[in-house]
């Protein structure tokens, strides 16, 4: 039962004082996040002449187009297929990680030394990171040529590098820690004595990964998921970059629509997308009460 | 053929966690089966290290634990049939009562309907049944502790052991519990280990009270040895309720000893069979708090006192039915009196008044 607090019963001061603590996010959220939306959202009603001007009105126009097009369904259709497979080798790879420094390296600076390595490859620029798959993955990179040399193929593989393929390794290069980092967070406070009480009952490891560590590292779990959905899902640079061109993505499309000044369709496409996000998280929340676990 | 009996026997069982100092110390112990044992000393004793042992957490560096005629060493808690329950209990905190007490019957595969069945039979008996569907944290540390026995009494184990049960707990549930932890004791008939700080908790439940210091056992014997007949000085007192006096021997007389002390005569001691001492031995004795009595200066000392030691009333504490008078009896050492609170009444001392402080000559304890 949460407890209820009318303002009634609140104090006029604490009230206040609750509204100073806010204040700085709030000063950052409604000029940098919330107006623009709002721009954004205006836009989408507008009339535009095709060549960048935009009339101020209300038309649902953009939305139908969007709609209707056969091209929007494939996007979204692509973008999920990205989304889902990023999400499934994140989750494998961040569980086990958080898994392996939580559990099973004793000596916690070492756990926080190995925890700080995960975040290397942040260090050095998105840009610099995806052109580095350049020369590992590409026609003459470093896998095609050890293939080449083990006599596994003898053609060098051109899946490797601009393919749906190459886009996946790189998300998910990229939004690993997204996973580590919150799975870590909710398993670093299940208590030890939890795992040795399963022992006692005779719980195998696979018990306990099942019947205790999965289930409180669930909010660690939805948390990371959310990173790693909306990300992907808002992102159109690794799509553009790692494919080569060949696919696309809800973003890129409409990041082409910017190209060419169709601001309103290029607008009720964001709108549509931060629909469809807002209910995936929203999805996310409902069955697992992240604020709930969180307060544990 | 497994053993069904829960007798614990600790041979030589040591326990090094970093090579160089012994956690414990080379420990031999015979619990019955089904006794009450209780470990007893100061944090950092060894206790709750002897304890993961036997549980099976932890492996003893040298020695063996024998359990029901069985050398369990480097067998898993499931093998040896033991059961622990944890200090602040462990209890999974995302499963429900129920769920939780079933959890060893599920990873054993015993199939739902049946373990749901001996779960709620096991609710009933610790009677939590209108809490079965509530998750721990919604419950009292009572209520968590009741919980947390269940879960290990469901595996049917031969021992349980019980790391600090109650430390958790405010003082009134504490005795309350105390109460229901040896009910279940009798009611399972297996072997309790049962590891506190508390010396009310150890005598008040336990067969076997075992005292313990720096990874070795002083003493372990029934409550009542320990506690009226302790062994040394530490174990006085650890377990509290003893004077303990030291001095030198003054002179040997057949049955007793005379103590030098401030005392104008002395203080005259039993000596207990088989012990030898001689002129000049520094020798600790022991005297019970509630056998000393305290008479105003030149009055008559109560029959069988021969030992009388002047002393002045530092402190007093009303405790209900006695008195605690804190006397400078002896300097730099607690010395206290407890006096039954219709004698204390009947002629009330003030802090400051002179008192002789004496005792029948024969409970006075020589400590080794």
């Amino acid at each position: 039962m949460q407890p209820s607090s009318s303002p009634a019963q609140t104090p006029p001061r604490a009230n206040l004082a609750g509204w100073l603590y806010v204040l700085p996010l709030v000063l950052v959220l409604v000029p940098f996040f919330v107006a623009p939306i709002l721009v954004v959202l205006a836009a989408s009603f507008f009339a535009t002449d095709g060549f960048g001007g935009l009339t101020p009105g209300f038309t649902l126009a953009s939305y139908v187009e969007v709609l209707h097009s056969a091209l929007t369904l494939k996007l979204y259709l692509a973008t999920i297929k990205f989304t889902v497979l990023t999400w499934i080798f994140t989750l494998i790879i961040g569980f086990f990680v958080a898994y392996f420094l939580v559990f099973h390296v004793r000596n916690q600076l070492l756990a926080i030394g190995l925890f700080l390595l995960c975040t290397v490859p942040f260090w050095t620029s998105n840009i610099i990171r995806m052109i580095s798959w350049i020369p590992l993955l590409g026609k003459e990179g470093l896998i095609n040529q050890a293939l080449l040399a083990m006599g596994v193929i003898r053609q060098p593989l051109e899946v490797l590098l601009f393919s749906d393929l190459a886009v996946v390794i790189a998300y998910v290069h990229q939004l690993t820690i997204f996973m580590i980092v919150p799975i870590f967070n909710s398993m670093a406070r299940i208590d030890k004595k939890l795992i040795e009480a399963a022992i006692d009952a005779g719980a195998s490891r696979f018990d306990i990964m099942r019947l205790i560590v999965v289930p409180m590292s669930k909010s660690g779990i939805a948390l990371g998921t959310i990173f790693v959905v909306s990300i992907v899902m808002g992102d159109f640079f690794v799509v553009k970059v790692m494919s080569g061109g060949g696919s696309a993505s809800v973003v890129s499309a409409f990041y082409e629509d910017v190209g060419v000044l169709q601001y309103p369709t290029a607008a009720a496409s964001a709108v549509l997308l931060t629909l469809v996000l807002v209910a995936i998280v929203s999805l996310i929340l409902r069955t697992v009460d992240i604020r709930q676990e969180i307060t544990r | 053929m497994k053993s069904d009996r829960g007798d614990i026997e600790l041979a030589g069982v040591c326990k090094s966690f970093d090579g160089a100092t012994y956690v414990v110390d080379g420990v031999n112990l015979k619990i019955a089966d089904g006794a009450y044992c209780c470990f007893i000393g100061p944090s950092g004793c060894g206790k709750t290290t002897i304890l993961r042992m036997i549980a099976g957490h932890e492996d003893p560096t040298a020695g063996e634990i024998v359990i029901g005629g069985q050398n369990v060493v480097g067998l898993a808690p499931v093998q040896r049939r033991t059961a622990m329950m944890f200090q602040s209990y462990a209890l999974f905190p995302h499963l429900t009562v129920r769920e939780n007490i079933a959890f060893a019957l599920r990873v054993r595969g015993m199939s739902k309907a049946d373990r749901l069945r001996a779960a709620d039979a096991m609710i009933e008996k610790v009677r939590l049944t209108q809490f079965a569907d509530r998750l721990p944290a919604q419950l009292s540390g009572g209520q968590q502790q009741r919980v947390a026995l269940a879960r290990a009494a469901i595996t049917e184990p031969r021992v349980l052991l019980l790391d600090e049960p109650l430390s958790a707990l405010d003082e009134q549930l504490r005795v309350q519990m105390r109460q229901e932890l040896r009910r279940m004791q009798q009611e399972l008939g297996i072997t309790f280990i049962h590891v506190t700080h508390t010396q009310l908790e150890a005598i008040a439940l336990a067969d076997l009270v075992v005292v313990m210091e720096q990874g070795k056992i002083k003493q372990a014997g029934a409550a009542r040895d320990v506690y009226a007949h302790p062994h040394d000085r530490y174990v006085a007192e650890f377990m509290g309720g003893q004077n303990v006096l030291s001095g030198r021997v003054e002179k040997v007389n057949g049955a007793s000893f005379t103590l030098a002390q401030a005392a104008p005569d002395g203080i005259e001691v039993p000596l207990q069979a088989h012990s030898t001492v001689s002129v000049g031995d520094k020798v600790d004795i022991a005297v019970r708090r509630d056998d000393v009595a305290l008479v105003r200066p030149g009055k008559d000392l109560p029959p069988g006192c021969t030992t009388s030691l002047p002393s002045r009333v530092r402190a007093i504490e009303y405790q209900g039915y006695f008195v605690k008078v804190m006397l400078d009896t002896v300097p730099d050492d607690e010395f206290v009196a407890y006096v039954p609170e219709k004698t204390f009444f009947a002629d009330p001392f003030t802090v400051g008044d002179v008192v002789m402080a004496t005792w029948a000559t024969g409970s006075a304890l020589p400590l080794a």
